[in-house]
């Protein structure tokens, strides 16, 4: 790949997704965009690039964008915000809102691990919160992440990425050598292609907004972007985990950390989002 | 430190574990079957256990059955790290008192995060 070719990449992935790429980092993109020429039918990255700067393809542009984006997962990624999830956010939302339906949404949820995280997570806790009405959302970029996050089969190496052993008997099933999810689990998701900076007015209303390493990774200009659509789609009284080491401040004023609860930020009342 | 028996009757598995659990911060100790494993508990019990399944002499299950009976066997922390990947031998292990399960082949990332897990590192 030419220097010029990653330029493409990086600013594809700037325009569409407010992803940075850096296009020194020439193995990564590379690597990254390797399967995509061979699946799109193509001798070679160069070969791929050099037809995109021809014709505008708009679908090969998103599946470009798409391998780029894809991040490391896992289940229970950094446990504590699903701890935090378990003991404190939800049993709060359940005083709260008694029977009314409390949402919960992973933005850019990936291979799935996330909301099935909390899929579990709500599915063991039942017991304590009777009467609760929870209703889990999943969205991501990426319409191969999602295909792969519905199917929940994972592999045996995967299953073995922060996954407690008692949730893998409980509720995953073995599937020659993959691990599928429960039937019970997957059928508590709802998923949807969204991209996050784009117009979110009819993403809905959501309780608890998971949207953990993608601030992190996004153009500057975007950030702000952002972190204001999480704050329109979040009920006033609702909270947003963001992942560790990542933070609102000098970013945007639509949030405030809460004290004492890394990652977690309700909406700043001061906070007028424009309609 | 915390100390941690390896228990596997291959030497290279040993080898690679315990420079795994060394680089997490545990003394390591090894055995190369069930009864071997058992002796040692007796004479020091461990803070964990990673144990393998098939080895000869005494098997893992029958070694923590034993080790859950012993005076003071109730307090190491067992971690399964065996080739038996179906949930028959998980549920077997789990009843049995195993604390963790490790399906092999295992890499660092794996073990670290089943130690963190048990709450061992």
């Amino acid at each position: 790949m030419t220097p010029e070719d990653r330029e493409l990449a990086a600013q594809i992935c700037a325009s569409r997704a407010g992803l940075l790429v850096d296009p020194e980092k020439a193995y990564f993109i590379e690597s990254r965009l390797a399967p995509v020429a061979r699946r799109e039918g193509f001798g070679s990255v160069d070969d791929m690039l050099g037809d995109l700067r021809l014709k505008r393809d708009d679908r090969l542009a998103w599946s470009i964008v798409e391998a780029l984006a894809a991040g490391e997962t896992a289940f229970y990624r950094d446990r504590r915000p699903f701890a935090l999830f378990e003991t404190e956010i939800l049993p709060t939302l359940a005083r709260m809102r008694g029977g009314e339906p409390i949402r919960i949404w992973s933005a850019a949820c990936g291979s799935g691990q996330e909301i099935y995280s909390l899929a579990m997570t709500v599915e063991d806790m039942r017991g304590q919160i009777p009467g609760a009405k929870i209703e889990l959302f999943a969205s991501d970029l990426s319409e191969r992440a999602l295909e792969k996050a519905q199917s929940g089969l994972y592999t045996q190496f995967e299953v073995q990425r922060g996954l407690p052993i008692g949730h893998l008997v409980r509720h995953f099933e073995k599937a020659e050598e993959m691990w599928v999810l429960s039937p019970r689990i997957r059928q508590m998701v709802r998923w949807r292609r969204i991209n996050l900076i784009a117009d979110l007015s009819t993403a809905g209303r959501f309780d608890v907004i998971f949207c953990r390493y993608v601030l992190a990774g996004l153009t500057p200009q975007m950030k702000p972007r952002l972190i204001e659509n999480l704050a329109r789609a979040l009920s006033p009284d609702g909270f947003l985990v963001l992942g560790e080491g990542e933070s609102v401040a000098g970013v945007s004023d639509a949030f405030q950390a809460v004290t004492g609860r890394p990652g977690l930020y309700a909406r700043n009342p001061a906070f007028r989002a424009a309609a | 430190m915390k100390t941690c028996l390896v228990v596997d009757d291959s030497k290279v598995i040993r080898k690679v574990a315990r420079r795994i659990l060394e680089d997490l911060g545990l003394e390591i100790a090894e055995a190369s079957d069930g009864m071997e494993a058992l002796a040692w508990c007796r004479a020091a019990m461990p803070d964990a256990v990673l144990l393998d399944w098939n080895m000869p002499v005494m098997n893992g299950i029958e070694f923590l059955r034993h080790l859950r009976r012993e005076p003071g066997g109730d307090k190491p922390t067992v971690v399964f790290c065996t080739v038996e990947n179906d949930l028959e031998h998980i549920r077997e292990a789990l009843a049995a008192g195993a604390n963790e399960y490790i399906m092999k082949p295992f890499d660092g990332d794996i073990i670290a995060s089943k130690l963190v897990e048990v709450g061992l590192v």
